[in-house]
């Protein structure tokens, strides 16, 4: 099928096409150079924004805790929920959306790339069959690594070759696509009901510090020549005064850069921008970390911006959600994953009249507007910890319009307004920066070749805006503009026009991306490790590795590793 | 004012929220018919289950809705109302005034569970008994009974007045386990038995049992002894009542007044005194 999206504004930062007016042509889910004009079905873009389907880098969307997060929450569901179509089917959910809802949800906003971060290994069977059932985009998930066993005996015994070559069977034995990190050894260390409280402290019984195992698996994923970098949730998420440990973790691997890629990737850094002594004094430390990131090349952010609204927590740090369940008195769910890592979960609100929460808003605003370089910070809520990913569109608006924000600002508590930073800066971005902070910026450090752009050879993934940049003005007109990015005028996945106007027109599967990663002596299932299996995990070996059959639309990367 | 009569004994459950004074207010019958509403998984209009009669005054400020029948299968009956009246004279169904946010339902008869649940303000007095979880939240919901008055002249099920925040729960009759689950605060008035765990980590607030009650959990501690309990304003329990504190698994602060003659069991409490 051919496809021609005509005389729209295109933003495609990888290209460096900057609001020109084009044409984009599609030919077989590709882009192309043209199609035959007569032939294909033409979309009149005139007054429109063409930009690459969106890419979100960190998003909860699938696996056992998301799901332990539905069965958990019944009240999130009863008031949203969305009947089936003769396209689409049936789903409920507000802040833990079931499968089908996420990817419909996700296409209406012009999505059609997510990242799926923290898979616990052992889970990884469940978190595909999950991500098989999201439909309309493209996926993948991170295998969680920081805590493994095997990772840190080997990193202790300063063994990196045979490190990597564990962690590039584990990549491709649960399908993963990036080593994930969270709160490196403490989750290890909350097995035994303890935490970590900075960089330099010892993991108990194994003797290594947070700071070993992110230069080892820095250095592994350098070895393994792996798209992304190491994905890091810091220790001492979620306390005041942890924008130091943000900054350590940022300068542990400062030397580890090549050829210009970042080596690090700090998640939902809002989580860990937190300044002051205690809930009390809570100041943001935003400025400090833009600081060090304006002036640093190997450091890439993602906002973990918070909204207000009601949600539920779920990460893979165990000791941090104990103490958001201390903190609210809410029900929890805690679990520690055998060798691999913990999990936890915890029903939250966000309040605006809440100091706490209101400068939690401020600082992922301050951090997004005060780092200077688009392609270093992404846009995303952490969803569902910050808030759920329908709210994207919102943040766009508080992004473009100074208006917007100060409408929210209003609203917040008094004190936190008086100590927010946000009525001091006057940025207001545009549309090529949106463009990089939402889809180009995020596929460029995910390593994808032909996602986030419009070049041709891409993946034909484009949403196109109902907004007429020449027209109108984002900064006073940004309910208009939020409205436009809630519901794309059109997305096309794989040349397919999937949604338009906020109607999903065409139930479609997207591919599971995961890695193949090649090394020249792959490592080989011994009787010692079987016997590990049978000693450590619940699970035989047999039973551990995800086949490609269980993926529905499989998609392997092969990467050539240096080990 | 209008009445409806149900046109048939209902088989499939109605979601009739719909039938709430806000609604009716200014429309004529015509338009009152025409409502929609669910009947099972089949949508139909209100004038095709239910009889609609006008009477009396039109222009009137507050709309009263009087409903003559069994309305046992009819769920959502005043949901999130906030001015006017309903009167059902026979039984009503589940979630009765759910997130109701004023006015007032009175039923003549037994109502379903979850009457009253996630209230706001108003009224709902009910002639009859009723079911579980009277003024309980949505299932997994903390956002229980956050003000407003619910009266049952009859006896009650568990769970009662859960996670209640605000306001005052009354109950004339007998009640089922786990009255005042996880209270944050409010009142829970019950005049005759209670099948027992009362106040459950229960956080803070006030249950007053003047009827017997089998045993108090562990976790409560006798504080004192006193002669009189208010209830609300104007009205007071006559004791001597027990005083316990708790939940303290919850560290609560909770007080649950228990009736001294009706529990003579309870006596050797005293010796902590």
């Amino acid at each position: 099928m051919e496809l021609l999206i005509k005389n729209g504004f295109v933003y495609d930062p990888i290209n460096g096409v900057n609001g020109e007016k084009m044409d984009i042509a599609i030919r077989d889910g590709k882009i192309v150079e043209k199609v035959n004009e007569g032939k294909a079905r033409k979309i009149d873009a005139s007054g429109m924004v063409v930009m690459p389907g969106g890419v979100d880098i960190h998003c909860h969307i699938a696996g056992s805790e998301v799901n332990t997060g539905r069965l958990l929450r019944p009240e999130d569901h009863f008031k949203d929920f969305e009947r089936k179509t003769s396209k689409t089917r049936s789903g409920v959910g507000y802040s833990v959306p079931s499968t089908f809802t996420t990817g419909y949800r996700y296409a209406r906003m012009g999505y059609t790339t997510i990242m799926n971060p923290s898979m616990p290994p052992l889970e990884a069977k469940h978190t595909h069959e999950e991500l098989s059932d999201t439909p309309m985009v493209d996926k993948a998930t991170y295998p969680l690594l920081g805590d493994w066993w095997f990772v840190l005996e080997y990193l202790r015994d300063g063994k990196i070759e045979e490190c990597a070559r564990y962690v590039a069977w584990m990549m491709t034995t649960t399908k993963g696509y990036a080593i994930k990190i969270v709160n490196p050894g403490g989750s290890e260390a909350w097995g035994s009901g303890r935490n970590v409280s900075g960089i330099d402290d010892e993991v108990p019984y194994f003797g290594i510090t947070p700071r070993e195992i992110l230069r080892g698996l820095c250095k592994v994923n350098k070895l393994l020549n792996l798209p992304h970098t190491i994905h890091v949730h810091t220790n001492n998420l979620g306390k005041p005064g942890n924008y130091l440990t943000a900054l350590d973790t940022m300068k542990c691997v400062e030397d580890l850069v090549s050829e210009g890629k970042p080596s690090i990737h700090i998640t939902h850094c809002q989580f860990c921008a937190y300044k002051g002594s205690d809930w009390k004094t809570l100041e943001s430390g935003a400025e400090e970390i833009a600081r060090y990131v304006n002036t640093r090349s190997h450091v890439t952010l993602d906002m973990g911006q918070v909204i207000f609204t009601d949600t539920t927590t779920m990460t893979a740090d165990g000791p941090f959600q104990y103490t958001l369940y201390e903190l609210t008195g809410n029900k929890w769910v805690n679990h520690d994953v055998e060798t691999e890592t913990t999990s936890g979960i915890v029903p939250f609100r966000y309040r605006r009249k809440s100091f706490v929460h209101a400068i939690q808003w401020s600082i992922g605003l301050e951090l997004a507007l005060l780092i200077k370089d688009p392609w270093k910070i992404f846009m995303t809520t952490d969803h569902p910890n910050g808030g759920p990913f329908i709210f994207y569109p919102r943040i766009i608006a508080w992004f473009m319009s100074r208006k917007a924000r100060e409408a929210t600002i209003k609203k917040i508590n008094r004190r936190a307004r008086s100590r927010s930073l946000l009525p001091s800066i006057d940025r207001e971005l545009g549309f090529f920066e949106v463009a990089v902070m939402t889809r180009a910026g995020q596929a460029k450090v995910l390593g994808f070749k032909n996602k986030g752009h419009l070049g041709v050879g891409a993946d034909a993934d484009v949403a196109l805006y109902n907004i007429n940049p020449e027209t109108t003005d984002p900064s006073k007109k940004y309910i208009t503009l939020r409205k436009a990015f809630e519901n794309a005028a059109y997305t096309i996945k794989g040349g397919r026009i999937v949604a338009k106007n906020g109607e999903v027109l065409e139930h479609v599967e997207g591919a599971t991306m995961w890695l193949d990663v090649q090394v020249s002596d792959p490592i080989k299932i011994t009787k010692e490790m079987k016997r590990r299996f049978k000693e450590y995990w619940t699970v035989e070996y047999e039973n551990y590795p995800v086949t490609e059959n269980y993926l529905k639309v499989s998609r392997p990367i092969i990467v050539k590793a240096d080990v | 004012m209008i009445s409806l009569y149900p046109l048939k004994e209902f088989r499939f459950p109605v979601m009739a929220e719909c039938i709430n004074p806000d609604i009716f207010q200014d429309k004529n019958r015509e338009e009152i018919e025409g409502l929609k509403i669910w009947e099972g998984n089949k949508q139909k209009r209100l004038g095709e289950l239910f009889k609609v009669e006008e009477t009396g005054m039109k222009k009137k400020q507050e709309e009263t809705i009087t409903i003559h029948g069994n309305m046992g299968k009819v769920r959502r009956v005043g949901a999130c109302m906030k001015n006017g009246e309903i009167t059902i004279h026979g039984d009503a169904g589940m979630h009765l005034g759910e997130e109701m946010e004023g006015g007032k339902i009175i039923v003549h008869g037994n109502v379903g569970g979850w009457a009253g649940s996630m209230m706001k303000g108003g009224t709902i007095e009910i002639h009859g008994n009723a079911s579980h979880y009277l003024g309980a939240p949505y299932r997994g919901s903390s956002r229980g009974l956050r003000g407003g008055r619910i009266i049952v002249h009859g006896n009650a099920g568990s769970e009662a007045g859960a996670y209640m925040k605000k306001g005052l729960i009354k109950i004339y009759g007998n009640t089922g386990q786990f009255a005042g689950f996880r209270m944050y605060n409010g009142t829970i008035f019950i005049q005759k038995d209670c099948e027992g765990r009362v106040g459950a980590c229960m956080k803070n607030g006030k249950i007053i049992v003047a009827g017997f009650l089998k045993s108090v959990l562990p976790t409560f501690t006798l504080e004192s002894i006193k002669k009189k309990v208010k209830i609300e304003e104007n009205e007071t329990a006559e004791g001597p009542f027990y005083r316990f504190l708790g939940d303290l698994t919850e560290k609560g602060k909770g007080k649950l007044y228990v009736r001294k003659d009706k529990n003579p069991h309870l006596s050797n409490y005293e010796r902590f005194l």
